[in-house]
């Protein structure tokens, strides 16, 4: 789960990781009122949506006095950005963070995520602030220093150290900055985090450790025991039909192309979403309707997918295991009821009870087309939405 | 002679009072598994009876701990169908009592609850396989897990995975075609697990009666590369592989915990190049698979040996 900066400004402040004072604003005049409330001479005015790339792409704008606070607060505020990570259609600034400015000495990069290899926790850290850390991966990967953390322990002090002093962080800060490594790590870790990438860690004028920008991530598996996590969700950031897939907890993800699809398992479903493209057509969808679904939970899942405007047809592909295949065809059926099948539906059913499953789909009355096997279910979805 | 699992597994589930537990249970034993018992702590002294589809019924004995299941039943294994908030504990009870394999089906258990097990499992005898799997099957002798059995057959191609419904595909491929398999082991979608591909391919590579593997993989990580590596370098069996998820968006995590493009790494071409740099040959679709690897037996002059069922 992604939230804002700013929101993951507080959190880490809540574990001691030294953030530049801000407030949010969701309007012209609370932006004006916050930099007031800051009192420093040179305010940062940055746009709030989920995405990097932000300052690239006129999203942050250094504002000299409240006039121009105002002035880029206007501008920002319903403006549609467009980043590297947003995609050519953008997002719609609805929030601000309205910063103090701050005096930038130097800019470094820290990040943790964990390591899939070695199943650990990992600090990265870097000289190169500022920058994409791919690409400082890319070029110069001797430039980036690693910890792996033992669970058993945490991060130590002394690998704190290390990181700080291979960075070359300023000998009269690696204290500052063993601190808010230690910091940052604990948030990690007690918030269930799967990323927390502080690209820039700046150092400042007057000495002082920063984490000019905070990108912080949650595992989706842990947000059951973080309801404070939950409370920070910003719906307008996501697509409807996943907010509405996930209320039925669905694995949904909305794509750009116009065959629905509804599988069981998620690597059938991305096999699924491969070999509909390797006939020519495109996926609007991954669906993963999951092992233990019930008639409900089918029935809501196919009409998410009917809701888009953009499916012209449907492809349920179907191999059951736990997911029995009687489930499915009664939550088809059920589901074309409520309503209406106005598509072409093909449907292909393999595994436990899959008789009774296409006999269910038989004796329906709908125009459901049947497919012998995955590529011919493919095949026929493609040719029915040409 | 298969691998990890085989007609003398004895197995307790972990969560048997469950409604998942219970219908899995009941599937293992229609199999021909030695399904022997089961934990729900606060049900220890009680039992569920089962009904198979042969006819009879088989009780089952309930424990409210791993260790007395083990000591009462004589146990070597277990198939964990717990809760996420509660599943890595019973990974780590079942660890402690020394069982020799634990497969862990949930899907959903918090990553760093599993950075935790790994931590706890250094040193210790047991082999993990999951979390977020299907199980682990040796055709005709032993299913633990919720694929369903009556696709498979007995025969001699290895097949290791990442997904359990794509693993069903290409198994049902091999089926139908009378290629038998060895074992099908689903190592799970999750990013932190008990086993890797790498694992599993030493243990087939190892099994005289495993002549051929198919391996399928996805988006996420960079396991398929490291085992492309090690394939090269040590595999004495011809190898041949999936990867799901070409056309899966980056930074989008497409089901499984472990399913996600990130910093640019764990797309599928990635994959795909370094596995067939390595010699592996790659099914272009999922309907394919078969097919594939049907091409790689008979380069290899392995094809007789392989087809158990005319």
């Amino acid at each position: 789960m992604n939230i804002h900066e700013y929101q993951g400004k507080e959190i880490l402040k809540q574990y001691g990781v030294k953030v530049p004072e801000g407030r949010v604003a969701f309007t012209v005049d609370e932006a004006v009122e916050a930099a007031k409330a800051l009192g420093t001479s040179v305010v940062v005015v940055k746009a709030q949506i989920h995405a990097g790339g932000r300052g690239k792409a006129g999203g942050v704008k250094i504002a000299k006095n409240l006039d121009e606070v105002r002035t880029y607060a206007s501008e920002l505020l319903g403006k549609v950005l467009v980043t590297h990570q947003t995609g050519p259609e953008g997002k719609e600034v609805k929030r601000l963070l309205i910063e103090q400015g701050c005096d930038i000495r130097k800019e470094y990069y820290v990040g943790v995520v964990v390591d899939r290899g070695t199943g650990r926790v990992v600090m990265m850290a870097s000289e190169e602030g500022g920058t994409e850390i791919e690409e400082v991966a890319a070029r110069t990967p001797e430039k980036i220093f690693k910890e792996v953390i033992d669970p058993a322990v945490g991060l130590l002090p002394f690998q704190a150290r290390k990181l700080a002093y291979a960075i070359n962080i300023p000998g009269e800060l690696i204290n500052k900055a063993v601190q808010f490594m230690l910091a940052l790590y604990n948030a990690f870790v007690d918030k269930d985090c799967s990323i927390a990438e502080i690209n820039p860690l700046v150092v400042t004028g007057d000495g002082d450790i920063l984490a000019l920008d905070a990108k912080l991530n949650f595992d989706s598996n842990a947000l059951f025991r973080h309801k404070e996590l939950l409370e920070l969700r910003d719906l307008d950031e996501e697509d409807e039909k996943e907010i509405q897939a996930s209320k039925y907890d669905l694995s949904y993800i909305a794509l750009d192309g116009n065959i629905g699809c509804m599988v069981n398992g998620a690597g059938l479903a991305m096999a699924t979403m491969d070999i509909i493209k390797y006939y020519g057509g495109e996926p609007a969808n991954f669906l993963d309707v999951g092992g233990g679904a019930s008639t409900e939970k089918v029935t809501e899942a196919f009409k998410i997918i009917l809701s888009d405007p953009n499916v012209k047809g449907i492809f349920v592909n179907i191999f059951g295991g736990i997911m029995r295949c009687d489930v499915i065809a009664n939550g088809v059926v059920e589901a074309a009821r409520q309503v209406g099948l106005d598509r072409p539906l093909v449907v292909r059913l393999e595994g436990t009870n899959v008789e009774l499953g296409k006999k269910i789909l038989n004796e329906s009355g709908l125009n459901i087309v049947a497919a012998d096997s995955m590529a011919d279910g493919a095949q026929k979805i493609v040719s029915l939405v040409k | 002679m298969s691998i990890l699992v085989n007609r003398h597994t004895r197995v307790i589930t972990q969560g048997i009072t469950g409604k998942t537990g219970l219908f899995h249970a009941k599937g293992a034993l229609d199999y021909g598994t030695q399904m022997v018992g089961g934990v729900t702590p606060g049900k220890g002294g009680t039992s569920v009876e089962i009904e198979l589809e042969k006819g009879g019924t088989v009780k089952l004995p309930v424990f409210n701990t791993v260790e007395q299941a083990k000591r009462e039943t004589g146990a070597n294994a277990s198939v964990i169908y717990v809760a996420p908030p509660f599943a890595a504990d019973a990974i780590m009870e079942a660890v402690d009592a020394g069982l020799e394999l634990v497969i862990c089906i949930t899907e959903g258990i918090p990553v760093l609850d599993m950075v935790k097990v790994k931590r706890y499992m250094e040193g210790r005898k047991t082999r993990l396989i999951g979390p977020n799997c299907p199980g682990v099957i040796t055709p005709g002798e032993c299913k633990i897990g919720i694929m369903p059995g009556y696709i498979h057959l007995p025969g001699h191609v290895g097949v290791v995975s990442r997904s359990g419904t794509l693993t069903y595909e290409a198994v049902h491929q091999l089926t139908t075609r009378g290629i038998g398999q060895s074992t099908a082991v689903g190592i799970g979608g999750d990013p932190v697990k008990g086993t890797e591909f790498i694992d599993v391919l030493k243990m087939f590579n190892e099994d005289p009666d495993t002549y051929a593997v198919i391996m399928i993989g996805e988006i996420g990580g960079t396991a398929e590369e490291e085992a492309a590596e090690w394939i090269k370098a040590n595999m004495k069996k011809p190898v041949v592989g999936f990867i799901g998820g070409q056309t899966a968006p980056p930074g989008k995590r497409m089901g499984h915990a472990g399913a996600i493009i990130s910093g640019g790494k764990g797309t599928a071409a990635e994959k795909v190049a370094a596995m067939e740099r390595c010699g592996i040959k790659v099914a272009p679709t999922p309907a394919e698979m078969g097919s594939t690897l049907v091409k790689a037996l008979e380069e290899h002059g392995l094809l007789e040996k392989c087809i158990t069922k005319k």
